[in-house]
């Protein structure tokens, strides 16, 4: 089997628009909701789970004819476990400020139901580069739809991008505008992952149920 | 009459299927079926077609709101005036003619946002357009501060008939009230613009009338506002806010939500005509009445429990958001809980909150979401008292 064979392609491919994990699946909705009022801290939560869904696939794929299956739930927790505390401990060593801003909700990461989906769903039975393509597609899948968010949220909300304020140089709010607060509250991110699902539902018809 | 029949039949054709306007189709119909009740009748079976129609139902709404909307022009050129200190050489009419140049954009801007969508949507999925938004559409307007800029109100508008009405299927679909929906998008995201003590008088004068208050050199809060605060109730000019000033709604507040008396006068309109039900209207009361007895002492000490129900959009709100069909609870019995339920939430609102010193937009929206609910559980126990009773013959 090829390294970019048809299958595995698929398992690039589809978590990122046909079976995403947010949109389509709505999982990891939880973190989505929390962590994107700012384009930074979204990025790194989008490029942790990334990481963390990859890794973890690839290590649950390598011993997955070992794990005796009542106890796999465990072991997978533990894979997980590990490294979360990893990507966090060195989130905390040189990206102190986002640590913070990200707070619990990396350590959270472990309950995002995207990884124990993607290792039950497809770790379990498939080998380790089919796996490990399979966890940077849902993971950037996911990490797409919290950049996407968080570009809207901190636009309207803060009226900035990355920290620069880019309504204040463009002179906006010297014509009487203001930002919006609802984009800083979790509603909005419900209701700007609802309008991405709106339009990946009218784009794509073999979505939308009957 | 005859002569716009005519006129309409003359010009149909254009509109249908190949006519050069076909485009305007849904605009059209919309037209022809507001200005005259559509002569449809039923091809099959035997139907029952009440002889007043949605469109006839909301022009009804549109005239309660008329005396409401009246007084708070007025209102508003009073408030400006008793601000500026001018309440003594400014003539009733100027006053009058001051706030309607205020609130006429506002009403415009309104409409033009909210049918415009409205028209599109119907245009493009080739349906009937919805008459709900005539209704909305001035009452967003008339709930709505008169310092909000016009680019907010369009979209808070916007947003209103979006998400809270086209996704749930357009008129007589949506489970919130549309109006309180586009309020409460401005109460969450700009803050600014529908609360604290600036936005609730008018400040500058427009084509001569009305006279420029210096903006730093005035504060005037909701008479809710200073109740929250634990202050006397006081008015633009620094005077006491009488009963009389309360019932008549020469205070500052939104734009229709003031005046008891004009409330009531729509109020009768609508019972008269049945479009509304009185036992919502009667609940909010009973509900509101409850709460005050209940939460006596935490009440201002200078200030009787039953001025509370003259204050903020408590009457606003118990006759024209309440008693929305749409929203509302439909079983009878649901009616009552639903009713008592908003004006006991508002209080408790008022009361528990110095955040929110205007309770009645929360409540109501709280119970349009539970509203369902309460009609299930009424039906149900009917059902089973029902049942129970059959069992028992047998």
């Amino acid at each position: 089997m090829g390294l970019f064979s048809k299958k595995n392609k698929e398992a690039l491919n589809t978590p990122l628009f046909k079976e995403n994990p947010v949109t389509v699946q709505v999982l990891g909705i939880c973190s989505a909701l929390a962590v994107t009022s700012k384009l930074e801290p979204a990025i790194v939560m989008g490029l942790s789970v990334t990481i963390i869904v990859a890794m973890a696939n690839v290590i649950i794929s390598l011993i997955r004819n070992t794990i005796p299956m009542r106890i796999r739930i465990i072991v997978q927790l533990v894979v997980v476990a590990a490294l979360v505390t990893l990507v966090s401990e060195v989130l905390k060593a040189f990206a102190y400020d986002v640590s913070v801003q990200l707070s619990v909700y990396i350590g959270l990461i472990i309950t995002n139901c995207i990884l124990m989906g993607r290792l039950e769903a497809f770790a379990m039975q498939n080998g380790p580069w089919s796996s490990f393509l399979d966890g940077i597609g849902n993971g950037v899948g996911y990490a797409m739809i919290l950049v996407i968010v968080a570009f809207f949220r901190e636009l309207f909300g803060s009226g900035t991008l990355f920290n620069y304020p880019i309504v204040e140089k463009l002179g906006l709010y010297d014509c009487g505008y203001l930002n919006n607060g609802l984009m800083l509250m979790t509603p909005a991110a419900f209701i700007l992952i609802a309008c991405i699902i709106w339009y990946q539902r009218a784009k794509d018809k073999s979505l939308q149920e009957k | 009459m005859k002569f716009l029949r005519n006129y309409l039949n003359k010009i149909k054709p254009n509109f249908e299927e190949g006519g050069k306007l076909h485009a305007f189709r849904s605009l059209f119909d919309g037209f022809e079926t507001f200005l005259f009740v559509p002569d449809d009748t039923s091809k099959s079976g035997v139907n029952i077609h009440d002889a007043i129609d949605s469109k006839r139902i909301m022009s009804l709404v549109v005239l309660a709101l008329v005396p409401a909307l009246l007084v708070g022009m007025y209102n508003i050129g009073l408030q400006n005036a008793l601000a500026a200190g001018t309440a003594e050489t400014t003539g009733w009419f100027e006053m009058f003619v001051f706030g309607l140049l205020v609130t006429l954009p506002k009403i415009v801007v309104s409409y033009v946002v909210g049918l415009g969508i409205e028209f599109t949507v119907a245009q493009w999925k080739n349906e009937e357009i919805h008459e709900g938004f005539l209704v909305s559409g001035i009452l967003i307007p008339m709930i709505v501060p008169v310092g909000c800029p016009l680019w907010i109100l369009a979209l808070a508008t916007a947003f209103a008939v979006i998400f809270a009405k086209e996704v749930f299927g357009g008129t007589g679909m949506n489970i919130v009230n549309v109006a309180l929906i586009a309020r409460a998008f401005i109460f969450f995201a700009y803050p600014s613009v529908i609360s604290g003590d600036t936005v609730w008088v008018a400040t500058e004068s427009i084509l001569g009338f009305g006279s420029d208050v210096a903006v730093d050199g005035y504060t005037c809060a909701t008479a809710l506002q200073h109740v929250a605060n634990g202050v006397e109730v006081v008015g633009a000019s620094g005077a006491q806010l009488s009963v009389c000033d309360m019932l008549f709604g020469f205070m500052p507040g939104s734009i229709g939500e003031t005046s008891v008396v004009a409330i009531a006068l729509g109020a009768l309109l609508l019972l008269w005509t049945g479009v509304a039900s009185w036992k919502t209207m009667l609940s909010v009361f009973v509900g509101g009445i409850v709460m005050l007895f209940v939460f006596a002492d935490r009440l201002p000490e200078a200030m009787p429990f039953w001025q509370h129900l003259l204050l903020g959009g408590f009457c606003f709100g118990a006759v024209f958001m309440a008693t929305d069909p749409v929203t509302s609870a439909r079983t009878e019995v649901g009616k009552y809980i639903y009713g008592f339920g908003i004006g006991a939430m508002t209080i408790l609102i008022r009361v528990l909150n110095p955040g929110y010193p205007e309770g009645m937009m929360l409540a109501i929206l709280l119970m349009n979401v539970v509203a369902p609910f309460i009609d299930y559980c009424v039906v149900q126990s009917n059902v089973n008292a029902r049942a129970k009773r059959l069992t028992k013959k047998n």
